[in-house]
């Protein structure tokens, strides 16, 4: 069996609340034990809406935002600390685009330069090949040699964002870490952007961890999925019965709160209420406010995690499954 | 056609001598729901800005609106005010920076109240708490006092809502109104429109890029590419036949939720820079279906029945059956 690329145990972030006036600062859990490996070449979807900490989650598992709790660990060693020269180092083995490519790139420069730039830093090509190294890169995400003098503003929304991918791409990484990449762009672009990621992954074997609110692109890209609520997994399988057959009640409620063109809301299952604030979570399971089928164990016990089915768990008190929970 | 609360005639909108809107012509019946659908760009929010008179005057706006039979394209502030929030009301994507951060909520339901319908003291209170009740805010008593920052978006756009019914208005024009939402917030927002619609007969322009979202509240919809409409009909024979190339392009770019994971269909290309509009058809550059003649000659929207409308000449084939097999079939060809 091959070892994971990326293994995260019971990650916890907790950030310091904003003081009130009177009374102390309540802290916030942004990820409260989260638990995942993903494989070489595999890629995992996180799907959740905003504030469920997918954000925070993505940058831990890059060692970017440290872990109060839990540890991650990369290609079987410890993750190193943020800033060292290990760490460093890593970060040419791993990389991160995020959702808007006119802050991610800088304005100042050339994108042939920019996605010449981490193989400076990296100094993985000698300096004689580094042209013919970007002129590939361009070549693999869509972009025409002549654009390379360019700058971001002269482009559109969907080709800063191949540049970007591409830059991300210079230095041959193993995992890339992809934080709602396409959530700023058009439907038809959107599916330009996310053929050329999944191609890219699949020819150069890219462990890629993709976060998104949209379950339909999540769907059409990832291999597996988890889904998180209020900093935690609540249920994570393949992404072939995920949506087709979801067990935790907040992932029912998701997929059935996706508007399908020509189907009306009716017999739609639609959430009372928000999610609740994060610096003072509801006892029990985090969901049973808004959950339609709570009873009286929801609100005095968390449900830990637990496998449901092969290659499947889910945490929810109303579905059957192990009796030891999964890596407590 | 006296009927319609809303005609829309021949809408031409230039920023600095680019022509951005090419003629648009639409009809808003009383009650009724109709939906703007298009990339960033193509003009849907340009629309009824323009109509509005809320453009920058940079902007030259011609051709007719008229509003209950009353033209007020291009009319002074007196008039259109009469019309802004009293007839027609229109709330916008990102509901926290249309309200005032720094009065609170009550208040600035009462201000609407008190220009609109002159409604002051507790007369406007009990108002804006019913307006806030109507909106689904719970508990609206206690939060009538809150600031716009301690409600979430979803409740802020709520919020916006109330607002805009505080002028008892007969059209809600509703510009992406839950794109910036949650998946499960966004699904209690359309809920929301379509009860309100059910319970005061208001009429809606559900404005947005995405095609599902407009499937649940509105009855017909139209399709907009760089400045013009290209096809619009009712909502059940669009989406069971569309027939402009583009329509199609955007129902096969939606990903599917059910079925196998596949590849995406994409459109090839991108929208036209508005400077340099491609000679005939807007859309040719990236349509599969385009010849010579679509190459320098723009088609009309040809009307085909009541609601139905298009502005191709060559349009896709009008196979039955789903859209997912009519994919297939044209993967095979």
């Amino acid at each position: 069996m091959t070892a994971p690329i990326l293994e995260a145990t019971n990650l916890v972030r907790v950030y310091p609340g904003r003081r009130r006036l009177i009374g102390k600062a309540a802290p916030v859990r942004a990820v409260a034990g989260v638990t995942l490996r993903v494989m070489p070449g595999e890629v995992l979807g996180i799907v959740g809406e905003s504030g469920s900490g997918k954000s925070t989650l993505g940058r831990m598992l890059l060692g970017i935002d440290p872990a109060d709790g839990g540890e991650v660990r990369f290609d079987g060693n410890p993750m190193p600390r943020l800033g060292t020269s290990e760490w460093r180092a890593l970060r040419a083995r791993m990389q991160l685009v995020y959702q808007d490519p006119l802050a991610a790139l800088d304005r100042r420069l050339t994108i042939a330069r920019q996605i010449g730039e981490p193989l400076e830093i990296h100094n993985i090509v000698p300096r004689e090949h580094q042209q013919a190294r970007i002129d590939e890169l361009m070549d693999a995400v869509g972009l025409r040699k002549d654009q390379g003098d360019r700058y971001p503003h002269e482009l559109s929304g969907g080709q800063r964002q191949r540049v970007v991918i591409a830059r991300a791409l210079a230095s041959r990484p193993k995992l890339l870490v992809c934080d709602e990449p396409v959530s700023a762009l058009d439907v038809s672009i959107q599916a330009q952007v996310v053929n050329m990621l999944r191609d890219l992954q699949e020819r150069n074997r890219i462990a890629m961890v993709f976060i998104s609110h949209d379950l339909k692109v999540v769907r059409n890209i990832a291999d597996r999925v988890a889904v998180m609520y209020l900093g935690r997994i609540v249920e994570e399988a393949s992404s072939d019965v995920v949506f087709k057959a979801p067990q935790h009640p907040y992932t029912k409620a998701l997929v059935s709160s996706v508007p399908v063109p020509g189907k009306t809301l009716e017999g739609r299952m639609i959430l009372q209420g928000e999610p609740p604030n994060p610096a003072n979570p509801p006892s029990g399971c985090v969901f049973h406010p808004r959950c339609p089928f709570a009873f009286d164990l929801c609100r005095t016990t968390v449900p830990t995690l637990r496998h449901t089915g092969p290659d499947r768990t889910a945490a929810c008190h109303l579905v059957p499954g192990d009796a030891e929970p999964v890596a407590a | 056609m006296t009927s319609n609360f809303v005609e829309l005639r021949d809408l031409r909108v230039a920023f600095d001598g680019v022509q951005v809107l090419h003629g648009i012509h639409l009809d808003v019946a009383p009650g009724e729901a109709v939906g703007l659908v298009g990339e960033s760009g193509c003009g849907k929010s340009v629309t009824w800005l323009a109509a509005l008179g809320l453009l920058p005057g940079k902007a030259e706006v011609s051709g007719s609106v008229r509003v209950s039979g009353q033209e007020i394209c291009n009319a002074g502030r007196g008039a259109l005010e009469a019309v802004r929030g009293g007839k027609i009301a229109m709330i916008f994507q990102d509901p926290s920076s249309s309200l005032n951060p720094v009065l609170r909520i009550g208040r600035q339901i009462a201000e609407a109240l008190f220009i609109h319908r002159g409604l002051k003291g507790a007369a406007a209170r009990t108002e804006a708490l019913r307006l806030m009740d109507l909106v689904g805010i719970p508990d609206a008593h206690r939060r009538f006092d809150h600031f716009p920052h301690e409600f979430s978006g979803g409740q802020c756009q709520r919020l916006m809502i109330a607002m805009a019914l505080a002028g008892e208005p007969d059209l809600l024009i509703a510009d992406e109104p839950t794109t910036a939402l949650d998946a499960t917030i966004q699904a209690q927002i359309l809920d929301l429109l379509n009860r309100l619609r059910a319970e005061t007969g208001l009429a809606l322009v559900f404005i947005s890029h995405d095609l599902g979202a407009v499937s649940q509240v509105c009855e017909r919809v139209c399709v907009m590419y760089a400045g013009r409409i290209v096809e619009q009909g009712t909502v059940s024979e669009l989406f069971s036949e569309p027939r402009h190339p583009y329509t199609r392009g955007l129902f096969d770019a939606i990903p599917m939720l059910d079925g196998p994971r596949s590849r995406m269909v994409p459109i090839p290309g991108t929208v036209p820079n508005p400077r340099h509009l491609p000679a005939g058809c807007s859309f040719s550059p990236r349509c599969a279906n385009a010849v010579e003649l679509c190459r320098h000659d723009m088609p009309a929207l040809h009307h085909d029945g009541a609601d139905r409308g298009l502005a191709c000449h060559r349009p896709v084939g009008t196979a039955p059956g789903r859209l997912s097999q009519t994919r297939i079939l044209e993967s095979i060809q």
